[in-house]
């Protein structure tokens, strides 16, 4: 059950991003996002990477951590940065490399410092003005973290179906494991909605 | 304590087994039964109908007949208020954390009985600390061992200070050990607890237990008794599919 992404993200600490208002980390990392997609020069890429490698060093967030976040983004960005090569030639491609890690570099830092709870509250707290509509505020952020909570646990639900069928020899038809894996996630779903039901979660 | 009665309620679901969809499979069938005592068993084979029967106790289940009261609530009428009376426990405990860390599972449940933030917080350390996972608070709740994990489910629920805890074999997936430890704090609860188990031990120590066979409650008599005769039950059982039938 060691595996990186079963572990969550955050990060506790008392460095200045971690007492900012997550409000405020939201809004900055929105502004920050707008900026560099909005920003066409190959000049300013770096720039934005060395702002965000900033805000990370600040916030303390472990390099494994930011490893893993730009590992991830790697492959999405090499495939982008490719096409734009293909279209626009080479400085395009660059800028649009560096700008997608340095956004996901942003991106896991705020994660990295914020509680997901903080993010919760803060949700609510934005969410409210919909009332008027019929939105239920604490609702719309149960949804979102109950979303995130869902990747650890249906990722832990892939790798035992998948271990129950290699140990029956069973491990290369994809029908094979495919078939419970999605039995047991929904299985799991309704068991995770009666559990918050009895915690009065939606009520 | 609180006052749980069923007035012949039975649960049954429609099956499009037969030919013309009619009928259906009893869950349980109607059943009346008062429970005013603070600790009362639950014990029967794997799909004698106890689930159901816990789950009516606090509207996860609604009767198809009769009625479920808990304090004279009606469960399936003012369920919300019943929930907040009435903590459930699962046999799994993965099923029921639903944030990535301890504190933040515990401070899920608090969400409605704490609205400001660091007080939220401070109250689910306290929490935590109460049974032993201080040190857990900021780890992810699928690094906790099986143990830890049913610890910090039951910590979710009795932060809300519920009246009843109704517990669904909280003990099953346990080593001996783990086992021991949930099951004494079940038993040592201020609450009324209505505990599902296989642990006939357990059971043995409660002060009312139920036999649940086949959808129907067969024995309800004290720990040690209600306990001989689910055994004895068994054995009979067992005997005869050995003998085949006399």
């Amino acid at each position: 059950m060691s595996s990186p992404l079963l572990v969550g993200v955050h990060q506790p600490g008392d460095s200045w991003l971690h007492r900012c208002p997550t409000g405020v980390k939201l809004l900055g990392l929105a502004a920050f996002s707008l900026t560099v997609v909005l920003t066409r020069s190959a000049v300013a890429a770096p720039v934005f990477l060395g702002l965000a490698l900033l805000a990370a060093a600040v916030g303390g967030v472990r390099l494994a951590t930011l490893a893993r976040a730009t590992r991830a983004i790697l492959v999405l960005a090499v495939v982008a940065a490719g096409f734009q090569w293909w279209i626009d030639g080479p400085a395009k491609a660059v800028e649009t490399l560096v700008d997608l890690v340095a956004l996901a570099l942003a991106a896991i830092t705020v994660s990295a410092t914020t509680p997901v709870n903080a993010m919760l509250d803060t949700l609510v707290r934005a969410a409210r003005p919909l009332r008027h509509v019929g939105v239920d505020p604490e609702r719309v952020a149960l949804t979102i973290s109950l979303a995130i909570g869902a990747l650890p646990g249906t990722l832990a639900l892939a790798l035992e179906t998948r271990d129950a069928a290699r140990a029956r020899g069973l491990g290369r038809n994809p029908r094979v494991y495919l078939t419970p894996f999605v039995v047991r996630v929904v299985a799991r779903a309704h068991e995770q909605g009666d559990a918050l039901a009895a915690r009065g979660l939606g009520d | 304590m609180p006052v749980l009665e069923l007035e012949s309620a039975g649960v049954s679901v429609a099956t499009s087994a037969g030919p013309d969809g009619a009928g259906g499979k009893v869950l349980l069938h109607p059943t009346s039964l008062r429970l005013t005592e603070q600790r009362i068993g639950i014990i029967g084979a794997n799909g004698s109908g106890k689930s159901t029967l816990a789950r009516l106790l606090n509207g996860l289940v609604s009767p198809t007949t009769g009625r479920v009261l808990v304090d004279g609530l009606d469960v399936a009428r003012r369920g919300a208020e019943v929930r907040r009376r009435v903590g459930f426990c699962f046999t799994d405990p993965a099923a029921q954390l639903v944030m990535p860390t301890c504190v933040e599972d515990v401070e899920l449940s608090l969400r409605r009985l704490e609205r400001d933030p660091a007080r939220r917080r401070e109250r689910a350390l306290a929490v935590l600390a109460e049974h032993g996972l201080a040190d857990q608070a900021h780890q992810s709740v699928h690094d906790l061992s099986g143990g830890q994990r049913q610890l910090l489910a039951l910590a979710g629920v009795l932060a809300t200070d519920p009246a009843v805890v109704v517990a669904d074999e909280p003990t099953t997936l346990l080593d001996l050990a783990n086992s021991r430890r949930v099951g004494d704090l079940l038993m040592g609860l201020p609450q009324q607890l209505v505990l599902l188990t296989h642990d006939l031990d357990l059971a043995a120590r409660c002060d009312r237990v139920l036999v649940v066979a086949d959808g129907r409650v067969v024995a309800d008599d004290d720990g040690p008794t209600g306990v001989a005769a689910y055994v004895d039950a068994v054995d009979r059982a067992v005997h005869d599919a050995h003998e085949g039938p006399a």
